[in-house]
């Protein structure tokens, strides 16, 4: 046994040793492992960085209203009678006699993106007199809010950095009218950073939208008081309508994305980590037919089968562990804590950061790990089946 | 003097597809204790094949080979593996030194096989590479060598484990005269002083000359033997 130990440390001394004479397929099949590990991590990366940044949005004292079975906020309509309805509902909170609710027209309008100088879509919102108060964590940075009732639009900080053309104090031009940026908010780390926000009835005349309503929000006394307020639609058969706490409701669209990029994720890493696995069986087949006659000279001094099969095992991980490192250096000068935008699941650009997480690098090494146990392991068995003799080793 | 090794009718037969190439039909033979044969004969003539059925390195197809009185043709895979490294030394044509290692961690190898501490391991090394005349070339890489010393590496090599046979295929076949000569007289210097019994494949007969008796092979048969002068 300790025999065998040192058999083994002698051969995978020799193989690694003599990694330089094989640089170039070396090379080959670390980068190829590499650039697997990069495609995967920037995808759960992506994925990770979406999900913080939509659940560090959401109060659980806020409650947001959709039409049942909507799932997202596009596909939601509430009426302004069922808005009124709710209005009226136990625990909601009121300022004198007017209760704290904002009913919402989320539309999609065309802005001009920086990065790529293109068209993309923006989320244009329209809410209500209280639609700032019912959103704990947004401030006004720049100029002042919108006027209920004119064509002033408010423009998210996060969306300024990604879009031209909304700059403060400009006028800008959607569905043919006239509107004024006459402030900028910012939300950080929230979907809002990356919103235009107006009045929402002028919201709904412009955009032809009239006493509709896709979402509301409410300001309810406590966290139980929403549960409160569920009972109370779930009782009224009028109100087909969902509630969910805003906190609720950003972990579910959250996990919707994150879901999907996590798919991307393993799919493309899958798909690559296969190429670099076929990469690194031929390396180390290759390395295997290169030291065939080192192998047949031990084989034949006594060195078991077991010291060839673990030496070219030893090497693939090495080089496969190698790609890994690779792989999260090159994540973490490309794209670690950059900031993206991209579509999220309602079609709205929203600007969050790549982020890595030390659950998504182990990952990345387990795969790593698996090409090289794989793209070592028929080499190994390879290398252990050289026959100890003598005119093979005389090659 | 007792046998060694004895070979008793053995057959070995290759087969290629449906062909079977009969290399050895019924081949018997005796080396003693502290023999040094030399083995001539044609290209294809069953050399190297003979020489790894004595180590152990291929099996014979029928027949029985006996080493110190032990029937090494029924022993295992791995049992043979071990056979190999406690009772034979290898010598090659083009020496098979492990380019990456120093001639002292060439030397080394088969120690790795036993439980030698790493300080008794270091002292057979020196002890095998001062029988070879290279104590000052032991931390040298193979490509700093010439071809001769690093036959006097592969040398120490196969003798640092003490091994009571040593196998030899073409042991002078990449060297020049003088060297070659050299090498012999250190192989016949390890077969009268040190007792090793030695088997030893060339085509060249002044190298013969070096060994203690000649068998010439033909077509899987002995055909003459002569002993030394
Ligand atoms: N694995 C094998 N399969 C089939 N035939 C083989 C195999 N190994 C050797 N032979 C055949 O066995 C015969 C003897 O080969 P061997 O290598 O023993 O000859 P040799 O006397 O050492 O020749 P040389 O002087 O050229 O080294 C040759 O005809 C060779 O082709
Ligand atoms: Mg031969």
């Amino acid at each position: 046994m300790a025999s065998l130990f040192k058999q083994i440390s002698a051969v995978t001394s020799m193989n690694v040793r003599s990694i330089p004479q094989r640089a170039a397929m070396s090379i080959a099949s670390v980068v190829a492992v590499a650039l697997a590990i990069s495609v995967l991590l920037f995808f759960l990366a992506l994925g990770h960085g979406l999900s913080q940044t939509v659940q560090g949005s959401g109060a659980n004292d806020v409650a947001i209203v959709l039409r049942d079975g909507a799932g997202a906020e596009l596909n939601s309509v509430v009426t302004r009678d069922q808005l009124n309805i709710i209005a009226q509902a136990p625990g909601v909170v009121r300022r004198g006699q007017a209760p704290i609710i904002s009913g919402e027209l989320l539309v999609i309008v065309d802005g001009n993106k920086r990065s790529t100088n293109t068209n993309a879509n923006m989320p244009f919102r329209g809410i209500g007199p209280e639609g700032l108060s019912l959103r704990h964590n947004v401030h006004i940075v720049q100029g002042r809010m919108f006027r209920p009732g004119t064509n002033e639009i408010v423009v998210g900080a996060g969306l300024l950095r990604e879009f031209s053309g909304f700059e403060f104090g400009r006028t800008i031009r959607l569905r043919g009218t006239t509107w004024q940026v006459v402030g900028v908010f910012e939300a950080p780390g929230t979907v809002f950073d990356s919103e235009l926000w107006a009045d929402v009835a002028v919201t709904q005349s412009l955009f032809n939208r009239p006493n509709v309503y896709q979402t509301m929000r409410v300001q309810m006394t406590s966290p139980a008081a929403v549960q409160t307020l569920k009972r109370f639609v779930h009782d009224d058969p009028r109100l087909q309508l969902q509630v969910l706490s805003e906190r609720e409701y950003y972990a579910q669209q959250a996990s919707q994305s994150t879901g999907q990029f996590t798919i991307i994720a393993w799919f493309l890493g899958v798909v690559m980590a296969i190429g670099a696995l076929a990469g690194a069986l031929n390396t180390m087949y290759a390395s295997v037919a290169a030291r065939s006659a080192e192998i047949a000279t031990l084989r034949i001094i006594g060195f078991s089968g077991y010291a060839a099969f673990f030496g070219t095992m030893v090497e693939a991980l090495m080089l496969s562990a190698l790609g890994g490192v690779l792989g999260l250096v090159i994540s973490f000068i490309a794209f670690n804590g950059r900031s993206t935008s991209t579509l999220s699941s309602g079609f709205t650009q929203l600007v969050f950061r790549f982020e890595l997480s030390p659950g998504i690098i182990v990952s990345a090494i387990i795969v790593a790990v698996i090409i090289g146990l794989f793209g070592g392991f028929l080499p190994g068995i390879r290398a252990a089946r050289v026959r100890p003799q003598l005119e093979l080793a005389a090659q | 003097m007792t046998d060694l090794i004895r070979l008793t009718d053995v057959e070995k037969t290759y087969t290629r597809g449906k062909e079977k190439i009969a290399i050895f039909e019924r081949l018997s033979m005796r080396i003693e204790q502290g023999d040094f044969l030399a083995l001539m004969g044609p290209s294809g003539s069953g050399k190297t094949t003979l020489l790894n059925l004595l180590g152990g390195t291929d099996r014979a197809t029928r027949g029985t080979i006996e080493f110190d009185g032990k029937r090494i043709d029924k022993l295992s895979e791995g049992q043979l593996t071990n056979w190999r490294a406690q009772n034979v030394g290898f010598i090659f044509q083009f020496y098979n030194l492990m380019p990456i290692l120093t001639a002292a961690q060439n030397v080394e190898l088969p120690l790795l096989l036993t439980n030698l501490s790493p300080k008794k391991r270091r002292e057979n090394v020196a002890t095998a590479l001062n029988i070879v005349g290279l104590s000052d070339r032991a931390r040298h890489k193979p490509r700093e060598m010439s071809g001769g010393q690093q036959q006097r590496v592969a040398i120490a090599r196969a003798i640092v484990a003490d091994p009571k046979l040593l196998l030899c295929d073409e042991p002078t076949g990449d060297l020049d005269r003088t060297t070659a000569d050299e090498v012999l007289g250190t192989l016949q210097l390890l077969n009268r002083d040190l007792g090793k019994t030695i088997v030893m494949v060339t085509h060249d007969a002044a190298a013969a000359k070096f060994a203690k008796r000649t068998l010439h092979l033909d077509k899987g048969h002995f055909v003459a033997s002569e002993l030394a002068a």
